[in-house]
């Protein structure tokens, strides 16, 4: 287990008397900023300090105590521990906070998730909309005194349930007698929506204007939510001046499915499942994730077999998303569906495995605090093997023999700029577009969490940032994870797979804990704030897709509509963990 | 497979035209005709969806059954298959496309969300299964269901299809001509289903505590 972020290294108090003071409640760390002080104190932590990367921001309702908590959670691209820094607010609305994107460009969705779901006002921001609900809607979510249509209790397990197992159909308990709530005297009839007023005018004011020369009007096209290639149902509004893209807005929400609300009702074990569902493509990853971050909470060792376990089926589902990553990248490029169908092959072959070791080939629901659910059998273990020494090498050796020097390809490629190592970091953006860029920074080497720290194997990285480096950086990847899976299969010890006994409900002592890994999207985070009770207090997922995606709007404008598809597939986006 | 089979099976047909003539009905004609070539809207929701590609490789292969041609755009395609969680904010866009897709049209709903909410019911964003707003024809129970599941369940909606007649099916019929289209929901403070506006008026005139912040 990685040890636990020590933040107090950083003796900002001294540097700043009177602005910042030490977290001081149990179970936390990091400092309390004031917000009167806060953009002087976030420009010294990435100047003086040198923590570039801002990965995570999120807020936190603390009702009882009548406040409003924003965390920021900053880190260096040249690894190591974080640094934790909050800002305090009384609970009144407007609830205002100054906003960090001047400092961080990668602040600016996840205020605005912020915002929508917690209803702090961000002082500052260029474009405070709601992100992940339509404008208009009632109400902001994860505000602990909001009340979903559905509610029935607090937390769960719902008395009606368990023991009582007297259930009612939620729909019948609502007036609306459906998952509706509308304010009282709510007339339907004379509701106007808003339209996306909203959306227009800001793709407006961050639209870049013609040099004059040439006059050409500006067209707004909207791709999606429904269309093919989005990866999902990902909405894009874009101004066109021929084919030139001058603005570019992404809308989302389109697969909200309310993971942290949910998540909070939950109880810890409850939710393991869940985060299967949100990057479904890697549900053994983002398992991963979640219970090493409850772990650190819970501060538990983990079984000896069971922590290569973890390791061997995490990389199996990295190999698995950036096979996959490689068929959609060239669909998206126009080789309709034949290199896609070899992909899905070999994907097929290690979700059997996902299968014979969990039951399940998407939703494998797998891993538990201490160890995993099941162990693997031998001959399990032998089918991995000739997987990933035989089968797997040949057939990615393969598919960059075939794909690699088409001539199509390289001209989509090459040389089509991304992004370069200065605005990746700036806008937060980890994981294999940010190493692509040229910054060694992979989490399983730049803050090693599990057993990474035993193994033999680079990080991959390439130097220019475009397309080409960003497609072949994934096999680079493909060919460590199967050194990794290789050392572990050598170094796999017999013993129990699990360090705690199975229990329904897991103690978890008050505090919090940020636990990150690098899923094969950049880097996965989970909040949790617990109080002690069998629920989280607060649950947050810090998607790799959703911050990546923050930096769409630089990538794209200025490139041509044509690039677009490809640009936005290098950023490896899916829409579970993207919207949650 | 019997129903493949066009001729009736009480005409005798002499063997050395068999493969030249053959005698049936128009329902069977036009049934046949339909099951063969299921087109889907290439739509994908959620989770679900990625099974649904699945479906479609090489191991599991739905083209064996005549459903393969994913059709981009809903003006070509016959079925519709909601495959994912179903949200507040995405209904609209799933409605226009149903409005948009010619009769005859159907809905499979796949997996536990599109047919019920599944894990995520009690989220606020999302619709408790498709079917408030689509008529469904097949639902596939699963999270998410395996391709064998998805392919089982379109030979269902093969059956389905196999049972039905000219002369009855709705889209064909003058009086409920207009049950083909669903008015489209609106967003406002929530989910607004225009064909229950008075329902909700009256249900938010009694609403004691407004309970949202
Ligand atoms: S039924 Fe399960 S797999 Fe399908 S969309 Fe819902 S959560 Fe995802």
């Amino acid at each position: 287990m990685a040890a636990p972020a020590s933040t107090q290294t950083v003796d900002l108090i001294a540097r700043f008397p009177g602005m910042v003071t030490a977290d001081t409640r149990p179970g936390f760390t990091g400092f309390i900023v004031n917000k009167e002080n806060l953009l002087e104190v976030a420009v010294a932590i990435r100047d003086e300090f040198g923590y570039d990367l801002l990965t995570a921001v999120t807020g936190v309702d603390y009702l009882a105590e009548n406040k409003m908590e924003v965390v920021y959670h900053a880190f260096k691209t040249t690894g190591g521990a974080g640094l934790i820094f909050r800002v305090q607010v009384e609970r009144v609305d407007p609830i205002e906070v100054p906003s960090l994107t001047g400092i961080w460009p990668g602040a600016d969705f996840q205020e605005r998730e912020a915002w929508d779901l917690l209803g702090i006002k961000f002082t500052g921001h260029p474009d405070l909309r709601r992100i992940l609900m339509w404008e208009g809607y009632e109400g902001h979510p994860l505000r602990k005194d909001w009340k979903e249509a559905f509610y029935e209790e607090e937390v769960k397990p719902f008395k009606s349930r368990w023991p009582d197992g007297q259930h009612i159909y939620s729909e019948f308990k609502n007036p609306f007698r459906d998952n509706l709530n509308f304010p009282k005297d709510f007339d339907p009839e004379k509701y106007e929506p808003e339209n996306e007023k909203d959306l227009y005018a800001s793709l407006e004011n961050h639209t870049l204007k013609g040099e004059g020369g040439l006059k050409t009007d500006q067209i707004v096209v909207n791709m999606g939510p429904h269309h093919p290639s989005t990866h999902g149902v990902l909405r894009v509004a874009v101004t066109l001046e021929g084919e030139t893209i001058m603005g570019l807005k992404p809308v989302m929400g389109y697969l909200h499915r309310n993971h942290d609300k949910i998540g909070e009702r939950n109880t810890y074990l409850q939710t393991i499942p869940y985060t299967d569902r949100l990057d479904y493509f890697n549900s053994m990853s983002n398992n991963f994730g979640y219970v090493t971050t409850v772990e650190k909470l819970m501060n538990i060792p983990v079984a000896e077999r069971a922590e290569y376990i973890r390791v061997i089926m995490a990389e199996l589902s990295r190999i698995q998303n950036h096979l996959i990553f490689i068929g959609m990248l060239m669909n998206d490029l126009g080789t309709m569906y034949t290199p896609s169908l070899y992909v899905f092959e070999e994907r097929e072959l290690i979700l059997d495995i996902f299968e014979a070791v969990s039951g399940a080939r998407m939703m494998c629901n797998y891993y538990r605090f201490g160890g995993v659910v099941r162990d693997i059998p031998d001959d399990i273990l032998q089918r991995i093997k000739d997987l990933v020494v035989e089968r797997i090498p040949a057939k990615t050796d393969e598919m960059e023999r075939f794909l690699n020097d088409n001539e199509i390809l390289v001209g989509r490629l090459k040389g089509v700029h991304l992004i370069n190592a200065e605005d990746a970091i700036k806008y937060s953006i980890t994981g294999p577009v940010l190493r692509a860029a040229g910054v060694p920074y992979d989490l399983r080497r730049a803050d090693p969490y599990s057993i990474y720290d035993r193994f033999d194997f680079d990080v991959a990285v390439r130097y220019n940032g475009d397309m080409m480096d960003n497609y072949l950086i994934r096999f680079d990847e493909i060919r460590q994870s199967l050194r990794i899976i290789e050392q572990a299969l050598k170094q796999i010890p017999q013993g129990p797979i699990n360090s705690q006994k199975p229990a329904y409900q897991v103690r978890v002592p008050a505090g919090e804990a940020y636990g990150r890994i690098e899923s094969p999207k950049g880097e996965l985070a989970f909040y949790v704030v617990s109080n002690g009770k069998p629920n989280p207090y607060r649950y947050h997922v810090r998607p790799a897709s959703f911050v990546n995606l923050t930096a769409i709007e630089h990538i794209c404008r200025g490139a041509k509509i044509q690039d677009f598809v490809a640009l936005l597939a290098m950023l490896d986006i899916v829409m579970g963990e993207l919207d949650r | 497979m019997e129903n493949e089979k066009l001729s009736l099976p009480n005409y005798n047909i002499p063997e050395d035209i068999q493969n030249v003539v053959a005698i049936t009905t128009l329902d069977r004609l036009y049934n046949w005709g339909r099951r063969s070539s299921v087109w889907p809207l290439m739509f994908g929701l959620a989770c679900c969806a990625i099974e649904m590609i699945a479906a479609q490789t090489a191991r599991y292969d739905m083209a064996r059954f005549g459903m393969e041609v994913m059709r981009p755009t809903p003006r070509q395609a016959d079925m519709m298959l909601v495959s994912g969680t179903v949200t507040k904010k995405m209904l609209p866009a799933i409605i226009r496309l149903y409005n948009q897709m010619p009769e005859p049209k159907y809905v499979v709903a796949m997996g536990a969300c599109a047919s019920s909410g599944g894990p995520f019911k009690e989220g606020y964003n999302v619709v408790a299964g498709i079917d408030k707003f689509l008529p469904v024809d097949v639902y596939i129970p699963g999270c998410p269901p395996t391709p064998q599941a998805l392919i089982a369940g379109m030979i269902k909606l093969q059956e389905k299809i196999d049972k039905q007649s000219i002369k009855t099916v709705r889209w064909y019929d003058k009086n409920k001509a207009d049950s083909n289209y669903v008015p489209m929901p609106i967003l406002g403070p929530d989910l607004i289903d225009v064909r229950r506006n008075a329902e909700y008026k009256k249900a938010a005139a009694t609403q004691t505590t407004q309970e949202s912040a």
